[in-house]
């Protein structure tokens, strides 16, 4: 079943320097390990492709059901020297929940995951 | 009951809403009113200001907002810690006790000054006995920047406003201290945690983390159910109410707005994160990975389980310098075919500057309403109903700069049609002060504390 991201998760960004954070929060605890699962390093670098042009790091915060991640060369520069109207990264977090993500059709039953209209 | 200690957040940036501080004090009880005032680049423009007026270099807002919490100081010993300070912590204190005398309340009213973290003054010196301030992203030695440097403070911890606070000081006005010490530092003096309490100490710390931003765990810039996020305009600010073993309730003010829940607070707990296990202040490096929330009832948040470790033995340093001049203008293109407008006064713009032999750093442009903050994830628009075009240009030629912002009204007569909202007029250019973080060994950095009677 093909799930949002948006309807999962919520999520919250800023930068340091050049590099943005973006954290994944699970709505629900019990959705954590789908996120955990679906959002991967490469899966993230794939989907920021085009938009950021440093690496991805990937954290996890089982404690808050949360995931973060450093997106490097995302701001331009960052700070004052960016010229984005984005300089601080403050909607990475929306352009993260954009992902559309795969879970096997039981699981998602079971989970009762929201469907992707 | 064991005994509560109550900080408010009251200030979460330079700018943020100037009521907020005398809410917090007005709402309900508090003990102590604390107050961020300083981002990343706040220095070097409050060291501007130092450099034209040596009695400026602080936020002026704090008195503003000294004037309006100045009763619950003096009659019901609600205490303020700030780092308004800036790069003049002695003229801010100098300016509060200006306040407490007009108000008759100067007896009242202690001012600990915590002084030591601007090294601008001791650069050279600093250079000169080996230590290089690199640039903690690139490497770069900070030689390649020295003659063009504006301020440069190490960031401190709680120690000197414990100090304060244990010499009888109800206000204590500091320079560059971390956003989080503003927190943890009164919580450490009440319940006398020692300096190396790790685990307390990070509870304290990511308290302060969490109320540092103001509403911004009570509700503002919440996306989790934004839309029922109740009554914003009457938003109230955040408040940890702390206990002696490192737990505590992060809530706000009854009958105010907002909302504090696992979902506000976990939001605010991820922003401007890096890596979770190794949160590093001058006073204890903080575990996120421990941390345990749970709602504990309407707007309360119990926070626990945090533990923490010694921190390293360097300081964090905020450097800023000149980095050439910038310029943003915009003008808005209208629907039928917004973005083709658009895309084509981008291309006239830059073949004329070409033509002129203008050069940048950089030149970008963005398409509001179409691409500016999602790129290309945000997908092919369709027809869309307007577009602004949004034009930057950076360089170290101040001349290019302010040519570029005489380029973008002409547009509007000899360029592409349906085209509006130049109102503002031209462009204004700005010099740019980039940030140059840095480490510094702690031993070079003595902090010093006064208490004005």
């Amino acid at each position: 079943m093909k799930v949002r991201l948006l309807d999962i998760a919520h999520a919250r960004s800023g930068d340091k320097g050049d590099t943005a954070n973006v954290g994944v929060i699970a709505v629900r605890p019990e959705w954590y390990p789908v996120i955990d699962r679906a959002l991967t390093k490469e899966r993230v670098a794939a989907h920021f492709r085009g938009v950021i042009t440093g690496e991805v790091e990937r954290f996890t915060l089982p404690n808050l059901a949360a995931l973060n991640f450093l997106l490097h060369g995302a701001l331009g520069g960052g700070g004052t020297l960016s010229l984005k109207t984005d300089a601080q990264g403050k909607v990475f977090s929306t352009a993260m929940l954009r992902m559309v993500i795969d879970v096997p059709d039981d699981e998602a039953m079971r989970l009762q995951l929201p469907a992707a209209p | 009951m064991s005994r509560i200690v109550r900080v408010a957040a009251g200030q979460g940036f330079w700018g943020d809403w100037l009521d907020a501080p005398r809410r917090q004090v007005e709402g309900g009880p508090v003990d102590y009113l604390m107050l961020d005032y300083l981002a990343e680049v706040t220095m070097s423009i409050l060291q501007k200001q130092k450099e034209r007026d040596p009695r400026m270099g602080y936020a002026r807002d704090f008195v503003g907002a000294m004037e309006s919490v100045m009763t619950a100081v003096a009659d019901r010993g609600v205490k303020v810690i700030a780092n308004a300070g800036g790069v003049n912590p002695p003229a801010c204190a100098e300016a509060v006790r200006e306040v407490a005398r007009a108000r008759g309340v100067a007896d009242r009213v202690r001012i600990g000054v915590v002084t030591g973290d601007d090294l601008l003054p001791r650069l050279d010196e600093l250079l000169a006995r080996g230590h290089p301030l690199a640039n903690m992203d690139t490497g770069e030695p900070l030689g390649s920047v020295r003659d063009r440097v504006l301020s440069a403070n190490a960031y401190i911890g709680s120690t000197p406003i414990v100090e304060a606070l244990a010499r009888g000081a109800n206000v204590v006005v500091t320079g560059r201290s971390t956003d989080t010490a503003l927190t943890m530092a009164p919580l450490r003096h009440e319940f006398g945690w020692g300096a190396s309490d790790w685990n307390r100490l990070a509870a304290g710390i990511i308290a302060g983390h969490i109320i540092e931003c103001g509403a911004q765990c009570s509700g503002g810039n919440c996306l989790y159910d934004w839309r029922d996020i109740p009554d914003l305009a009457n938003v109230g600010y955040p408040i940890v109410e702390g206990s002696a073993d490192g737990t505590f309730v992060v809530t706000k003010h009854p009958g105010t707005g907002g909302r504090v829940s696992v979902h506000t607070v976990a939001e605010q707990l991820v922003y401007e994160m890096g890596d979770p296990r190794s949160y590093i202040t001058p006073d204890v490096i903080a575990d996120f990975t421990t941390i345990r929330i749970e709602d504990v009832g309407q707007d309360r948040v119990r926070v626990f389980g945090i533990e923490g470790r010694a921190p390293t033995d360097k300081l964090k340093v905020s450097i800023a310098y000149r980095a050439g001049f910038k310029a943003v203008g915009t003008l808005v293109y209208s629907w039928p075919d917004a973005l083709d407008k658009a895309k084509l006064a981008d291309r006239v713009l830059r073949e004329r500057m070409d033509r002129m032999g203008l050069r940048f750093d950089e030149i970008l442009t963005e398409f509001v309403g179409a691409s500016a903050t999602h790129g290309p994830l945000a997908g092919t628009p369709g027809d869309l109903p307007e577009v602004q075009l949004r034009v930057g240009v950076r360089g170290q030629d101040r001349a290019s700069v302010e040519r570029f912002t005489r380029e973008l009204a002409p547009l509007v007569l000899n360029g592409p049609p349906s085209v509006t909202g130049f109102a503002g007029g031209r462009p204004k250019v700005e010099e740019v002060v980039a940030y140059w973080p840095a480490l510094v060994d702690k031993s070079v950095v003595t902090t010093k504390v006064e208490v004005l009677a």
